[in-house]
């Protein structure tokens, strides 16, 4: 029993990276009909935005400090952050501790831009294109983008810690009456996950509660229609994959104390965002987030060593196997509807 | 009086297999001129440096070849020499090798096996390297090597820990001066005893590879043999990069050890996802909890960050050694690039200065003699202490350092502290043990 709570739990943390960056893939597709294979690489950008901010934090003037010596045996040059000159070393060390969360306000208006800017810098261009165009122009384009991040940043992994006050992990099993060290789980994973939550519910918010949200979604169901009214739809459209791209982001920027982030952890999501989405049902925003807590927990259920010693190899092929026998019992997904994104 | 008939058609067939003989590939009329592949010639000779420039060991590719760069300038006679001071051979002088002046192309061997056998076959076919070196991945040597074997070149293996590189896929033209898997694990071995005690439960997470499964099966015999149990051995997938699902069951397994046979992004992510769980601050079965990381790199470490503190691992070198070569090597390297070098950079190096003493030592560039020269050679003052090129596998023989993630590291690159340099008596094997079996080194090939 406690290592299925524990699996659940675990696919819920994993399961939010997928839903968050899946539901700003279903968002492009729904808005503008695009299949973006650069998504990956935003969720990367914004992880870097976190790097970025904490190097900016960090930013420091050397002193030599004539007591000790350096490898080569001359004496050793000091990095002091500017934030220990302005605010002291206390509270120059406590925001320098606190990059994470405050690189949230830095990525939100940087990655806004990035994605106005994609969207009306390259992929307008190939609206009107095959899908299959589409896909190698974004895919192109990750790939620019992850070689630009690596020539800035390097090839290797990059720590990026969680502030002082989250490390650690609840012990859940003692909460709830198992035996301690049963059930635990770090913090910041607790976080992550109430924060895919709030800006799942955020999203959802905006496109249900508000006047813009309204004709965002009247577009994605008749876009011509809308257009037809006299509304100016393409600008929305922009500002959603403004948006979406900003949701992929801020993904990534909290994501970075879990895994240390490098070039290539956009890739890695990527695959299985769109499998995530598939599963959910093209352009189903409520598909995307349930398929995506869904397959988290299956995979992490998959990877448990009591099932791979029934079935080696499982943990490696769960998500395409459930992909496969949901499209095969469900061709339109989990809340795929007749005639939404289809020709 | 003869008649001699030349018609149109023949003319023409005539001049095509003419012209057919002028523009066949220089290999293979060079080939057929010389003793051996690539022979040189002229007054330079060409050595193909096959590192990852590409791909997530970019990094520790960049390093090895700042390494290469900087043996071909002591070679040449540039620099301070570095390690040719300190070397117990003499017949390196600093004018190239035979005379020659060294030169160098690269390869990217993106750590993909195609992708390194395509780049070192093109500097092979195309450069006329006459040696092979580099690589940051046990599949990349193995596969490089058979390629060089089959071409009639040397390949001087970088970075690859596989006991499989000189245990069942040794070539003959094959060098590996890196320790292994095995080495790994009798080095670690006491010194977990000693830290830990003998009664330990230990759970294995490991990389679905080849490099994965000797590891483990180095680690789990050496610490077995010392009273630990092995609870459990749970392979993850190499592209895995969440292992937070492999993590969580640890303590529920009644573990209290966790072995952690990832190399790279895997170990990064691994590592850092086993402290997130907070397992170090748990006390099972009467103990704290430990990490252990079989193979470190001080890359690997950057990248981990905090999270390597206090925990043991090994490795085939470390700048902070206080040898002469090594001292030596710090400083060229330190001064030449600003910053220490890796244990990537210090085997490539050594592999280098290796190939270039032997080819000298023989006289010759050919394989055969090359072979000849570095088999059962023993030699001194390149950073390992005395060391033995074993002629049964092509494997060296020196000592392992035991190493411990640092407490309060000064800098960027002060991340490992030595706790133990284990002698080599300690982590020599018999040419047949079991984990090395199977395979022959053949015999060299001279190619041509």
């Amino acid at each position: 029993m406690d290592a299925i709570i524990l699996q659940i739990l675990n696919g819920l943390d994993k399961g939010s990276a997928y839903a968050l960056i899946a539901l700003g893939l279903t968002l492009i597709f729904g808005t503008l009909g695009v299949v973006n294979f650069a998504h990956g690489a935003l969720f990367m950008i914004g992880a870097f935005c976190a790097v970025t901010l904490s190097r900016i934090l960090t930013l420091s003037h050397t002193i030599i400090d004539e007591t000790k010596t350096d490898f080569l045996g001359n004496p050793l040059k000091v990095d002091v952050p500017y934030v220990h000159d302005i605010f002291g070393v206390a509270a120059g060390n406590v925001i320098i501790d606190w990059a994470v969360p405050l690189a949230i306000l830095f990525a939100i208006p940087v990655m806004i831009a990035v994605g106005v800017i994609m969207e009306r810098g390259l992929i307008k261009h190939f609206y009107k294109r095959p899908h299959a165009d589409q896909i190698l122009v974004t895919f192109g384009l990750a790939i620019v983008l992850q070689e630009v991040i690596k020539y800035f940043y390097g090839a290797n992994p990059i720590p990026t810690p969680a502030p002082e006050a989250f490390k650690g992990s609840f012990d859940f099993g003692a909460a709830v009456g198992f035996d301690p060290n049963l059930i635990i789980y770090p913090y910041w994973r607790i976080i992550y996950f109430f924060f895919a939550t709030l800006i799942i519910g955020g999203v959802f918010a905006f496109l249900q509660f508000t006047t813009f949200g309204m004709v965002v979604r009247a577009g994605m169901a008749d876009r011509e229609t809308v257009g037809l009214l006299g509304i100016n739809i393409d600008k929305r459209f922009t500002i959603m994959f403004g948006i979406a791209a900003a949701v992929a982001g801020l993904a990534g920027v909290m994501y970075t104390p879990i895994n240390s982030p490098n070039y290539h952890m956009g890739m890695d999501f990527l695959v299985l965002s769109f499998v995530v989405v598939v599963v959910g049902g093209m352009g189903s925003l409520p598909g995307a987030v349930l398929a995506g807590f869904l397959l988290g927990v299956l995979e992490s259920f998959a990877s448990m060593r009591e099932v791979i010693d029934i079935i080696p190899g499982i943990n490696q092929i769960i998500i395409y196997l459930v992909a496969i026998i949901i499209l095969l019992t469900r061709p339109r997904g989990l809340m795929g509807r007749k005639g939404v994104m289809e020709d | 009086m003869s008649k001699t008939d030349v018609s149109r058609r023949g003319l023409l067939k005539t001049g095509a297999i003419a012209g057919a003989g002028v523009a066949m590939p220089t290999i293979f009329t060079a080939q057929s001129a010389h003793a051996f592949t690539n022979e040189p010639t002229g007054g330079t000779v060409t050595l193909g440096f096959n590192v990852p420039q590409t791909g997530p060991y970019a990094d520790e590719g960049a390093d090895e070849l700042r390494a290469y760069q900087l043996a071909v300038e002591h070679l040449n006679g540039g620099g301070d020499g570095g390690m040719m001071n300190t070397f117990s051979s003499k017949a390196l002088q600093g004018n190239g090798i035979l005379g020659k002046k060294v030169e160098y192309v690269t390869g990217d061997t993106q750590t993909k096996s195609d992708a390194a056998r395509a780049s070192a076959k093109s500097m092979i076919e195309k450069d006329g390297a006459v040696m092979i070196t580099g690589g940051s991945s046990s599949g990349v040597a193995v596969a490089v090597q058979a390629l060089c074997q089959e071409a009639g070149v040397i390949f001087m293996a970088g970075l690859t820990h596989s006991n499989d590189t000189t245990g069942k896929d040794k070539r003959a033209n094959g060098f590996r001066h890196f320790f292994n898997s095995y080495m790994s694990g009798a080095a670690l071995a006491p010194v977990l005893a000693n830290a830990y005690g003998t009664d330990r439960k230990a759970y294995h997470l490991t990389a679905d590879y080849n490099w994965g499964y000797t590891t483990e099966e180095a680690v789990r015999s050496s610490t077995e043999a010392m009273g630990w149990e092995t609870v459990a051995a749970v392979k993850t997938p190499l592209t895995q990069t969440d292992f937070s699902s492999y993590i969580a069951p640890v303590l529920q397994s009644g573990a209290d050890t966790l072995v952690l046979n990832h190399y790279g992004g895997n170990m990064v992510n691994s590592l850092t996802n086993a402290v997130q769980f907070g397992l170090r601050d748990k006390l099972v079965n009467g103990k704290d909890f430990q990490i252990v990381v079989p193979l470190y790199s001080r890359l690997m470490a950057k990248g981990a960050g905090a999270n390597v503190k206090g925990i043991f691992g090994s490795t085939n070198w470390h700048w902070s050694l206080q040898d002469e070569g090594s001292k030596a090597f710090v400083k060229s390297f330190g001064t030449k690039y600003g910053f220490p070098p890796s244990q990537a950079a210090h085997t490539c190096y050594v592999q280098t200065l290796l190939y270039a003493d032997a080819v000298e030592r023989a006289g010759s560039f050919a394989p055969c003699a090359v072979v000849e020269a570095l088999e059962d050679y023993e030699f001194d003052g390149l950073g390992n202490g005395k060391t033995l090129y074993r002629g049964d596998d092509h494997q060296c023989f020196k000592d392992v350092l035991v190493v411990k993630g640092k407490e309060n590291p000064t800098s960027e690159f002060d991340l490992l502290e030595i706790v133990e340099v284990t002698p080599v008596a300690q982590v020599t094997y018999a040419p047949d043990h079991p984990q090395f079996s199977g395979g022959a080194l053949g015999t060299c090939n001279n190619g041509a």
